[in-house]
């Protein structure tokens, strides 16, 4: 029955795909009908999805699966530098396996700098940030469409002042779920 | 009528002088706070103007010109109480009065209402110790710009005693944040006079403002927004107040700077995957790519003949000052003291470079003889950033802080001179010295 349905809606999706396809329209637009069901199957699921708690909680942020605390969406870096630090990289792998298995949420990489340098070469920092966490993502599997970045280089601080702890603290790149 | 008090150093000496300050609404600037100036100052005295009945006398032309002549740092203008006379017109000067106070230069006016309305300012500098007049004029100006006309007179005669073409009747846009980190955050592009009266705002947003730059003829101004979320470059028209974003691709559109002959705008694009620098005719709106590298390449500013850019580049490692030669795409590095160093700015003459440097991981202000690759630290505070040069190249305004707040300071091209724009309404930065503009005739 519900394998049934799930048929019907791939037929209808790749139909819509395929409308899409036609209309050339750059946008997502919502050709399909907005479904719950797990859509990331190319073929018919051999069993149907067992009851999962959702990977989300109510804001849409992820949560660690294993622990079912919000994951880290921060990530700071080094002074002048755009380099993922070592601890954070298993907190990117989970995010890059949730990505992969909710292919309808996409991200904004949103990249930052501290105060210190030219507002203009820390636009470029800050894009780079961005494109560390990107670069990441994508060859852990995540789909280009899914992953946007935008630099903000030093005009969103997090932390006001001028202290190495407030530096450090805006030096970052962060992951807005949508 | 407010009175303000300035310290102004006067042969080493403190004197406190009372000059009359204006309040034009909420301005956006407070008034100016003036550090350092030459040891050695010329003195002058700019007498009070006379003027007939219906000459607004809110804003006294004589301390609009003696306050420009201060803050450039070369003046030493006579205070008001220690005048023995008070001419207004050729036959009321009496050189002694004036040589025995050790005077070297006098400056005597009226402001006498016309018929049509117009205020017709005449005035006359003399040189004291030749007992000679040197310059005599008449300004015809509607009472709206009694202050235009102050800073024109200012500019003559800095320049009839220095030679140098003064830059007083210019104008500054700087960008102001308000209320950061809070809800009401919001950021504005702001427009004032060179000593920061008569501030307007041009466009605000709730999205960061940057890299704002002026058009070579003053007539528009081009800057970075996030109105979209994204940064894009706008052009905005000062006189109508028309805007249009220029361009919005994917990644990093920033960093504007209008060529000298103002056809072409040069400006920092990553869509290629990495920020680098290009030039967009303004007329067909068409695109070259001049840089070609997987490093950061930014912060372009064309030389004065309009035939290369400087711009920044962290090919070698660190941020350093490159020009491109826009005919052959030919690439030299232009600094090499130093591990930081940013955004230049190339003097009138194409001969010397102020640029942001870092030393002992203080950020300054620095200059740089290209010829002699002699550099110099033009600035002791630290978070130094944006210089832009008046056009007459013996000042530069750029973004500091005090204590914890952003604020606007000058400095002259030797270090000497110093002065300070602070805001009370938020944090000020970016700012951007106007070319020359003929204001007694232009609306800016």
């Amino acid at each position: 029955m519900l394998k049934q349905r799930l048929r019907v809606i791939l037929a209808l999706m790749l139909a819509g795909v395929v409308l899409a396809g036609c209309s050339s329209s750059g946008k997502d637009e919502p050709v399909t009908p907005p479904a719950p069901e797990p859509v990331q199957e190319t073929t018919p699921a051999p069993k149907p999805p067992p009851e999962q708690p959702s990977d989300f909680d109510s804001q849409g942020n992820p949560l660690d699966p294993s622990t079912r605390r919000p994951l880290s969406r921060t990530f700071y870096f080094d002074y002048d530098r755009s380099v993922l630090k070592p601890a954070d990289l298993s907190a990117l792998e989970i995010h890059a396996r949730l990505l992969r298995s909710n292919s309808d949420r996409s991200v904004v990489l949103e990249g930052h700098c501290d105060e210190r340098g030219t507002r203009e070469y820390n636009l470029a920092l800050g894009e780079r940030r961005a494109d560390a966490v990107r670069s990441f993502l994508i060859s852990s599997g995540v789909p280009a469409r899914q992953i946007e970045t935008v630099s903000y280089g030093e005009e969103r601080s997090q932390s006001p002042g001028s202290t190495e702890s407030a530096w450090s603290r805006n030096r970052r790149a962060v992951m807005i779920y949508r | 009528m407010l009175f303000e008090r300035f310290r102004i150093p006067v042969l080493g000496l403190l004197l406190s002088i009372s000059w009359s300050v204006c309040s034009w609404g909420a301005a956006s600037l407070d008034t100016i706070i003036i550090d350092a100036g030459y040891d050695k100052q010329t003195r002058i005295a700019v007498v009070p103007f006379g003027s007939s009945p219906g000459v607004p006398e809110d804003d006294p032309l004589a301390d609009i010109v003696a306050f420009d002549l201060a803050r450039s740092g070369q003046f030493a203008p006579l205070e008001r109480d220690n005048m023995l006379s008070m001419p207004t017109t050729r036959r009321e000067v009496f050189f002694r009065d004036w040589r025995i106070l050790g005077i070297e230069y006098l400056v005597v006016g009226t402001s006498t209402l016309q018929a049509g309305g117009q205020i017709a300012v005449n005035y006359l500098l003399f040189d004291v110790v030749n007992e000679r007049e040197m310059h005599v004029d008449t300004l015809n100006v509607p009472g709206s710009k009694l202050r235009d006309a102050a800073h024109v007179i200012a500019d003559t005669v800095f320049e009839k005693i220095t030679g140098i073409r003064g830059a007083f009747s210019t104008r500054l846009i700087y960008v102001l944040a308000k209320d950061q980190g809070t809800r009401d955050e919001s950021f504005s592009l702001e427009l004032s006079d060179s000593d920061g009266e008569r501030a307007r705002t041009l466009f605000t947003s709730k999205q960061p403002l940057m890299s704002a730059t002026w058009s070579p003829d003053a007539t528009q101004v081009a800057y970075v927004s996030f109105e979209t979320g994204r940064p894009t470059v706008v052009l905005q028209n000062i006189a109508t107040g028309s805007r249009e974003i220029v361009t919005q691709f994917a990644g990093i559109n920033s960093a504007p700077v209008f060529s000298p002959d103002g056809r072409q705008l040069a400006l920092v694009l990553s869509r290629d995957g990495n920020p680098e620098i290009y030039v967009m005719n303004l007329l067909d709106r068409t695109l070259r790519r001049i840089t070609r590298h997987h490093s950061i390449d930014t912060e372009p500013s064309w030389t004065p003949d309009g035939g290369s850019l400087i711009f920044t580049s962290d090919r070698a490692g660190q941020p350093q000052i490159y020009l491109v030669e826009l005919k052959t795409n030919l690439v030299e590095r232009l600094t090499f003291q130093g591990s930081y160093n940013a955004r230049a700015r190339l003097l009138p003459d194409g001969k010397h470079l102020v640029y942001v440097h870092r030393r002992e991981g203080i950020f300054h202000i620095a200059w740089q003889d290209l010829e002699r690759d002699d550099v110099r630290v033009l600035t002791q505070s630290s978070l130094d950033e944006s210089p832009s040069l008046a056009p007459n190249g013996t000042m530069l305004i750029y973004a500091t802080q005090d204590r914890g707040k952003g604020i606007l300071a000058v400095v002259s091209i030797d270090g000497r001179v110093k002065y300070r724009l602070p805001s009370s309404s938020g944090d000020v930065r970016e700012p951007a010295w106007s070319p020359f503009i003929d204001t007694l005739t232009k609306n800016i």
